[in-house]
């Protein structure tokens, strides 16, 4: 069973339409990136399966049941969000164990201590966190703590939107060893969206290149380390990642 | 020929509760025409570095040093009227976000102006057209219009060129670019650095290029500082990154995912390795 299935899903804000007939298959258990610049569209593509982004058409289906365009408790338990900046995507005047039970609250889940506790472990946060507020914590900290918030109701889909672009190198390392390692725990699919092609090398299994709102191409991530991308596009994005300019380019 | 600036032992603190924590912890380095790096993770010093040439400090914050020299003029004995003078017009600093550096209820046009016309006297038409001549320079394609937008009508990458070319319109000896290009995207950086790159060479400046991003610097540099809680623990040529000696500089190269990625697991930096220096 798919994950995720998208078919001819157009997504639009107002009047304008930002993407445009996308068809993806995500297999459960998979990771798979979307890349490529601002506003082509991929940030919208994550947000319309949260149900953030309600102005679509097409088709959406989590693990095998299309979603309507409302808000879905069922949807919302399997297939939870992070944001890319950690900064504002948490509560300032909520402490971290108010974070991490809300979701359980909302849903109605009981052993709520126990839950937090083992979560804060779960995702390397030491328990002294646990009553803190986020401007006590760093960065690196922060993310943590939204990863930790989004697998709260043990989802089996975690969308990920650059989770790591506002974080330095080391940090980054440590939440990229963070992502994996729960993957692997849990057997989560993730749906990551980024424009740092070294990190879909590291967490990723394949990738669908966007670009104005529509995809270019779908690779197998064996493809992308041995660059071997096939559309223009693709291999420019890659170019840029390595600061050359390809050869064969005509610019 | 005399270095273009010439820091020694520069040192910036802060007051808080448990008395005055030094953010800078005296580095010292000179500068010539050239392109200089300086990287470290967030908290290194490396902006308050750049903020410390152009007195940009504010008390409680304090600055010293044992010399502090753009071009044969001591900054520590500058008056702030002197300051002024210096600062856009001989050494300029392009910041992180377009967003917040760019006054909302000016033009672009009107800003780049204000920048050109603070430091020189020139009749409006040659205003314009030095205007225009500018945001070309910085391959804006239809300056005519983008002059004529207010900063909310621009993208971020063309938020960050605008402010380059406010930036160089005064012509200064010296570029501080404080991660330029850290709010774009991968391939609208390149873009960036490759304007500021032309610029900078094509005009004889000097250039800091300050950045948390490694393989970036090395690209665009030909020297580069690695700091580390306030201190330089490395200096070497841009070409010769691979053959750093620091454990830390090491840790962050090895931080990095590449595109061959094939590490199941990234190394973390140990942070209590360099707790005491």
């Amino acid at each position: 069973m798919s994950a995720i299935s998208l078919s001819n899903l157009d997504i639009s804000y107002g009047d304008t339409k930002v993407v445009h007939g996308v068809n993806l298959d995500i297999a459960e258990g998979e990771s798979f990136a979307l890349v490529g610049e601002s506003g082509s569209g991929k940030s919208t593509i994550l947000r319309a399966i949260a149900g953030l982004a309600p102005d679509w058409t097409g088709e959406i289906a989590v693990l095998g049941k299309t979603r309507s365009h409302g808000i879905e408790r069922d949807v919302a338990r399997q297939v939870q969000m992070v944001f890319q900046d950690p900064y504002g995507s948490l509560h300032p005047r909520k402490t971290i164990d108010a974070v991490l039970s809300e979701p359980l609250d909302i849903n109605g889940i009981g052993n709520r201590g126990e839950r937090v506790e083992a979560m804060l472990g779960a995702v390397g946060l030491d328990q002294r966190f646990r009553f803190r507020f986020p401007h006590q914590l760093s960065g690196g900290q922060r993310q943590r703590v939204a990863i930790a918030r989004a697998l709260m109701l043990e989802p089996k889909v975690l969308l990920l939107d650059e989770p790591t672009s506002a974080l330095d190198v080391s940090v980054q390392a440590e939440i990229l060893n963070l992502l994996k390692r729960l993957r692997r725990e849990q057997g989560l699919t993730y749906l990551l969206v980024t424009h740092n092609l070294p990190v879909v090398s590291f967490l990723c299994d394949r990738l669908a290149v966007m670009r104005q709102g529509r995809i270019v191409e779908v690779a197998d991530v064996e493809l992308l380390k041995t660059e071997r991308l096939v559309e223009p596009y693709s291999r420019e994005l890659l170019a840029a990642t390595e600061g050359r300019v390809l050869a064969d380019t005509p610019s | 020929m005399a270095p273009l600036l010439s820091v020694q032992n520069l040192r910036v603190s802060f007051p808080t509760h448990r008395g005055r924590v030094e953010v800078v912890k005296g580095i010292s380095f000179t500068l010539g025409r050239e392109r200089l790096g300086i990287v470290g993770e967030s908290g290194s010093g490396k902006s308050m570095t750049g903020r410390a040439i152009l007195k940009l400090i504010r008390k409680p914050g304090l600055v010293t040093a044992d010399r502090l020299e753009f071009d044969g003029v001591d900054i520590r004995s500058q008056s702030e009227k002197q300051m002024r003078a210096i600062r856009g017009a001989r050494i300029s600093m392009v910041m992180q976000d377009p967003k917040f550096s760019l006054n909302p209820v000016m033009t672009v046009g009107e800003q780049i102006a204000e920048a050109l016309v603070t430091h020189e006297k020139l009749p409006r038409r040659a205003v314009n057209e030095r205007i225009l001549a500018m945001l070309e320079a910085v391959r804006i394609d239809d300056p005519q219009r983008v002059a004529g937008l207010y900063p909310h009508e621009v993208s971020g990458g063309m938020g960050q060129r605008v402010m380059i070319a406010m930036m160089l319109i005064p012509e200064p000896e010296l570029l501080i670019a404080d991660e330029p290009t850290s709010a774009l995207d991968v391939s609208v950086q390149a873009q960036v650095l490759d304007i500021i790159d032309d610029l900078v060479t094509s005009k004889g400046m000097g250039l800091i290029l300050i950045s948390h991003d490694l393989n970036l610097v090395s690209r665009y540099c030909d020297r580069i500082l690695v700091m580390n809680a306030g201190t330089v623990v490395e200096e070497c040529a841009a070409g010769e990154l691979d053959k750093a000696q620091h454990p830390y500089t090491r840790g962050l190269l090895a931080a990095m995912p590449v595109i061959d990625e094939s590490r199941d697991e990234l190394p973390v930096l140990d942070r209590t390795q360099w707790a005491g220096t």
